[in-house]
């Protein structure tokens, strides 16, 4: 691979710096005989917010699943903050730490309450006091203002309250990037809103984030680079005055068609 | 229902008649007195017809036989017992023998169940394999079967005079599995205590070291201290009473062994199959509660970070559990209940006995009560600890 400093995309209007925390090169990735990312390369500057759409089952998700590992690419390189991801333990370790992700179904532990949530992460692998772990906890919930609910069950909670403590629980590792997997895909209308305000505001804040969905409002007021993406292939990438007023591609005009239509 | 209509209310009586029949409370309320009033009538037809055929036939009733004398032996016994004791002693040494078969049963199928449920969703296929084709054997082979296999394994051992050493520890043979054993010594009573006490102490070092972690933040590693709590203080009492170490070696003797312990066939022989029976199911109940918790739950705690044995401790087992334990519990009360299969063997349980009592004092009636009532309150009792085991681990949902 060569290693020429790639030119950073035009969003670099807000990026604070040149070099990219993220770096993916000629991603590809196999379930089987089934090919889910055909050679994706992306690279994401620090404080950039980048924006992935396409129909599903075009590999997005896959696609920031490979940047912490819960996905295991086959080909190409990932590189998050300098540091290579390969099978090192360690190095995987390092990069987790560094990323928050949220998820669709909020993936909230359950049998936990949600402060309990929150401090599992800071105590087990930040080795924090516990009372340092559960202010922090508690500065996280006033953040995605929901405090009052710390000593409730996640399942007591509604879809909406349970996605911004599952926003709340990944912010308290204080991670420098944050990976957003369609997180108001299940969410009843009326709580859309309430998550992407504490996105927004989280934005605002100056943070690397990478986020899936098909909220095509909330791209075009936060990404800095929206990607297109369609059957594993990366097909456009572009802020999103040019995504949105004038795409290139003709499989992006006809995903766009159909989403804005309503 | 209120009378809104004027129209209805014109005709209040016949309202109020259809109101009470067609009233879901009032249905309710008779369909469970009619119920219950059938019950209590079959059953005292059943009872007077019992009573009114044994009196015709000359049979005692009543429980009275219970403080009769016995007059027959029995093989195995944990408690003192000879054939001038009671019909109720000797039930009481069926019960033992029960409750031991069942524990030391409980406690093998629990430990081989959870290794082999957790081999079956290794990603080794090997290990995989194995643990599938175990459980596919011994739980499609009927339990009988499996006791009644075991019993003549062990039969077809070498007599003592050819018995199996286990590398100068023990035999095995034909009279069963004879270990050696130290001689009675008054330092074991206290490496008894000791052991109690080990187990306290690491109890509470295991708290104290929570404890520690959230006013520090450092995690320590408490497998190994508790192992030495645990294992280090009998063997400090054992050295404090200047080590007392003389053992009793089984030796072959005649027909038989001298000296060490014996565990009988049949209990090993009962005790193997239904042990095996039950850690097949118990097998597939661990493999259905670790599957059961949601992959996310494990992408949340890794994108958390978390080390794989805190996945396991703080995320994965506390829910497992809550899967594990209502179907575990129906296992160890089926595995109870199969242990009455000693019947085949010759091991001296409960309806082995039972049996006996009821051949000679002809009390059919009583005994099989007495029989069904004892397991009906050791079945609930191991329910009631499960149930109260498993609302500690339940999760709250509102």
């Amino acid at each position: 691979m060569t290693q020429t400093a790639p030119t950073p995309p035009l969003a670099a209007q807000t990026a604070t710096a040149a070099e990219p925390v993220i770096q993916m090169k000629n991603v590809s990735k196999w379930y089987g005989q089934f090919q889910v990312l055909h050679e994706v390369s992306l690279d994401v500057a620090k404080g950039e917010r980048v924006v992935v759409c396409g129909p599903s089952g075009s590999g997005k998700s896959t696609l920031i699943r490979c940047i912490n590992r819960l996905e295991v690419h086959q080909s190409g390189d990932i590189f998050v903050n300098g540091l290579e991801m390969t099978d090192n333990v360690k190095n995987i370790d390092k990069i987790r730490r560094n990323i928050g992700m949220v998820f669709q179904n909020f993936n909230l532990f359950p049998h936990l309450t949600v402060l309990e949530n929150l401090t599992l992460g800071p105590m087990l692998t930040r080795q924090m006091k516990k009372s340092a772990a559960e202010e922090l906890a508690m500065h996280f919930l006033r953040k995605v203002r929901i405090p009052e609910q710390a000593q409730k069950y996640p399942l007591q909670l509604s879809g909406g309250q349970q996605q911004r403590v599952a926003i709340a629980r990944s912010l308290c590792m204080e991670p420098e990037i944050m990976l957003f997997d369609e997180p108001t895909s299940a969410l009843d209308p009326e709580m859309i809103k309430e998550v992407l305000d504490t996105m927004i505001e989280l934005a605002e804040s100056g943070m690397t984030m990478i986020v899936v969905t098909h909220e095509m409002g909330f791209a075009r007021t936060v990404a800095d680079q929206v990607v297109f993406m369609a059957e594993g292939r990366k097909i456009e990438a572009a802020p999103p005055e040019e995504f949105f007023g004038n795409p290139r591609e003709e499989r992006t005009r006809a995903f766009l068609d159909q989403i804005l239509k309503h | 229902m209120t009378d809104a209509t004027p129209g209805r209310a014109a005709k209040p009586p016949a309202r109020r008649l259809k109101d009470l029949i067609y009233s879901e409370f009032f249905r309710t309320v008779i369909y469970q007195i009619a119920l219950a009033g059938a019950v209590v009538l079959l059953g005292f037809y059943l009872y007077q017809n019992v009573v009114e055929n044994l009196s015709r036939q000359n049979i005692a009733t009543g429980f009275g036989f219970l403080k009769e004398v016995s007059q027959f032996e029995i093989g195995e016994t944990l408690i003192s017992y000879s054939s001038r004791d009671t019909y109720g002693r000797a039930l009481l040494v069926g019960l033992m023998n029960t409750l031991s078969v069942s524990a030391a049963g409980i406690v093998v199928a629990t430990v081989i169940g959870f290794s082999i449920g957790i081999m079956r969703v290794s990603s080794n296929w090997l290990l995989q394999r194995i643990a599938l084709t175990y459980v596919e054997i011994v739980r499609n082979i009927p339990v009988i079967l499996q006791v009644i296999f075991w019993a003549a394994v062990i039969r077809n051992l070498p007599a003592p005079r050819q018995a199996l050493e286990l590398w100068g520890l023990g035999f095995l043979s034909n009279r069963g599995l004879t270990f050696l054993l130290p001689v009675a010594d008054p330092a074991h009573a206290w490496m008894l205590a000791a052991l109690g006490i080990g187990i306290v102490a690491a109890l509470i070092a295991a708290r104290l070291a929570r404890r520690h972690r959230e006013a520090t933040g450092r995690y320590i590693d408490m497998l190994w201290p508790s192992v030495g709590l645990i294992l280090g203080l009998p063997l400090l009492t054992w050295l404090a009473f200047g080590a007392p170490h003389e053992l009793s070696f089984p030796e072959r003797q005649g027909f038989n062994f001298r000296g060490g312990a014996t565990i009988s066939p049949e209990f090993v022989a009962l005790m193997a199959g239904i042990a095996l029976y039950s850690s097949g199911f118990i097998a597939e109940i661990v493999r259905a509660g670790i599957q059961a918790t949601p992959r996310g739950q494990v992408e949340a705690a890794r994108s958390i970070a978390l080390r794989p044995r805190f996945i396991l401790r703080y995320v994965v087992l506390p829910q497992a559990l809550r899967v594990i334990v209502p179907p575990l519990t129906s296992q160890y009360v089926s595995l109870i209940k199969n242990s009455s299969i000693a019947v085949v063997i010759g091991y001296p349980d409960l309806v082995n006995i039972g049996n006996t009592v009821m051949n000679q004092t002809g009390q059919a009636v009583e005994a099989i009560a007495v029989m069904m009532v004892v397991y009906l309150i050791v079945s609930l009792v191991t329910s009631i600890a499960m149930n109260f085991y498993n609302r500690l681990v339940a999760i709250k949902e509102r």
